[in-house]
């Protein structure tokens, strides 16, 4: 009976009231206390390259306050291999956020389908996690606790989840932070501590919503080194949105561009250039040159929307 | 240490003003205390006790009423929470009855109860329940969504995202209410207890007035704000000072 007026309430305040929440089958982390905590159970199975993400025919619209639907994304037709670290790039209110939204399970289409390994998407589920660019790191645990936070909710003793939530924090190197409160931390830290407690459920799927645009250049190439070594470690697909093109190209072994209001994927570009890559290279800079000449044209497009509206009033 | 030094200041401050506007007689004596004659009543109060047993009838019957009203109003609010159709109704009733003041409940605890212990109680808790009701909404409607959309990202559904996401991530609000909450119990629990010969704080008030002695009447409130604010300050400052410390909240000035 509790249990079901706290359900109710988290339904009520977690939703908006907006979102229908379903109960999702997808699979948990399960407890697994024979587990060693040392860094071989990073690595998830061997990656047979595979169709991980696929979506068909998504649609995505809001009711706006004039009664009529603002239409956020329109027939996206998307794959994503196993492994794959796909970028995506476009304008603001291009919907870019949307998508990792829907792929995350926090939204769900309007109409269209998104399947994970062949199973439809109906809610969220630890095998896909969204690295918000907000964070939404929990301020009253350490940062130990965050990043155990997950494999709490999914069961794991506490023993083991000290250990693997150490795991990760070596790896984004932050041993010694373990029992500091976020608000103690820098930008760039509080961002490798949401980075290590959505690794600490070894997701299949890392989204990744403009993770670094808040920080500062030196930080930030850092932080893509680090990104890469942990990719390759853990081999994860990675679905990364940032409106910084140079970036995407430095990450991505595929670019989506996407245009502006209806967001839709205009175009795409397959990154074949050799790793390590450096944000400064001049392949880097000549790829980006050329994607950053079609964003233009959908950022000029935003710009002229948002004038004639302003027209308008 | 500053601020201690600020606040002695402001005190002896007030106290030389007060007596050098008694010096000047401008009021008779019945209509303006004076320092001395509060003091010596104060001084009176604890020596025949009177004030110790009204000090320990009113806290006594605080703390029931205080409680009464954290566990139901909690409850309710919580209630509020889990349904469109309950905020909608029954959300609006209690914002109603929450504009009115504690004073309004007395005739009908008296016809309820009669005057008797259980009225003062019941006027204390209809004078803070809804304000800890109010502040529980307010906390959970008030917990940042990115926080919510984390927590069910990282697996937590159900009761679990209640109590380890909603209900943590709540609490400087909810503590917050409670606060607020304890000062609406204080008061109202001080009118209650002027209805009839109660040996509360809320009675020895009355008396003074009954006996025309503005020197008791003075005395009396005195003690009533400074037990508020030393109870205010027991129960909430330093859970607050905690909380805003571990939050993130506290800032450079807070001394």
């Amino acid at each position: 009976m509790t249990n079901y007026v706290l359900d109710l309430i988290s339904r009520s305040i977690a939703g908006g009231r907006v979102l229908p929440e379903h109960e999702e089958p997808s699979e948990r982390v399960k407890p697994n206390k024979d587990a060693p905590a040392d860094v071989s159970m990073l690595h998830a199975p061997p990656a047979s390259r595979k169709e991980s993400i696929a979506l068909s025919g998504v649609f995505r619209s809001y009711a706006n306050s004039r009664g009529s639907f603002t239409p956020a994304l329109q027939n996206i037709d998307l794959e994503i291999e196993q492994g794959e670290f796909v970028c995506i790039v476009g304008p603001s209110g291009c919907g870019k956020s949307t998508l990792l939204h829907l792929l995350a399970g926090l939204d769900r289409p309007t109409t269209g389908e998104i399947t994970v390994d062949g199973s439809p998407v109906r809610g969220p589920g630890t095998d896909r996690i969204l690295l918000f660019q907000e964070l939404g790191l929990f301020p009253w645990l350490t940062v130990r606790q965050n990043v155990e936070f997950g494999l709490k909710m999914a069961g794991v003793s506490r023993n083991e989840r000290r250990d693997r939530a150490r795991v990760f924090l070596r790896m984004v190197h932050l041993s010694h932070f373990e029992d500091h409160c976020i608000h103690q931390l820098s930008g760039g830290m509080k961002q490798r501590v949401a980075l290590a407690r959505s690794l600490a459920l070894r997701p299949k799927i890392l989204l990744m919503d403009e993770p670094f645009a808040a920080l500062d250049a030196q930080t930030r190439d850092m932080l893509h080194d680090e990104l890469e070594r942990i990719w390759k470690e853990t081999s994860p697909t990675i679905v990364f949105v940032t409106h910084n093109v140079r970036e995407a190209v430095r990450l991505g072994d595929r670019v989506l561009l996407m245009s502006f209001r209806p967001g839709r994927i205009k175009s795409q570009f397959q990154v074949t250039l050799p790793r390590p890559r450096h944000v400064e290279d001049s392949d880097v800079a000549y790829l980006s040159k050329e994607i950053l000449g079609q964003l233009r044209e959908e950022i000029d497009r935003s710009f002229n929307a948002e004038y004639s509206r302003e027209e308008k009033r | 240490m500053k601020k201690s030094v600020n606040q002695l200041i402001f005190v002896v401050g007030v106290l030389v003003l007060w007596e050098g506007l008694a010096l000047l007689k401008l009021w008779p004596p019945y209509v303006f205390p004076t320092p001395q004659g509060v003091a010596e009543s104060l001084w009176a109060g604890f020596a025949d006790h009177s004030i110790w047993i009204g000090i320990g009838v009113s806290m006594r019957r605080v703390a029931l009423g205080y409680a009464i009203s954290v566990i139901l109003g909690v409850l309710l609010g919580m209630l509020l929470m889990s349904s469109r159709f309950l905020e909608d109704t029954l959300g609006g009733l209690v914002l109603s009855l929450q504009s009115l003041p504690s004073i309004c409940w007395l005739p009908i605890a008296v016809l309820w109860f009669g005057l008797t212990e259980t009225a003062i109680i019941f006027v204390t808790i209809t004078g803070s329940l809804l304000a800890v009701t109010q502040a529980t909404k307010a906390g959970f409607d008030n917990v940042p969504r990115i926080l919510s959309m984390a927590g069910r990202n990282l697996g937590a559904k159900g009761p679990q995202l209640f109590w380890h996401v909603l209900l943590p991530a709540s609490l400087p609000y909810l503590v917050d209410g409670l606060k607020q909450g304890w000062a609406f119990a204080w008061r109202s629990l001080i009118t209650g207890e002027m209805l009839f010969v109660t040996l509360g704080l809320g009675q020895l008030l009355m008396m003074g007035r009954d006996l025309n002695d503005i020197n008791q009447v003075v005395a009396v409130m005195i003690l009533i704000a400074a037990l508020g604010y030393i109870v205010d300050g027991i129960l909430f400052r330093r859970l607050e000072t905690s909380l805003r410390d571990r939050w993130g909240l506290a800032t450079a000035a807070s001394n």
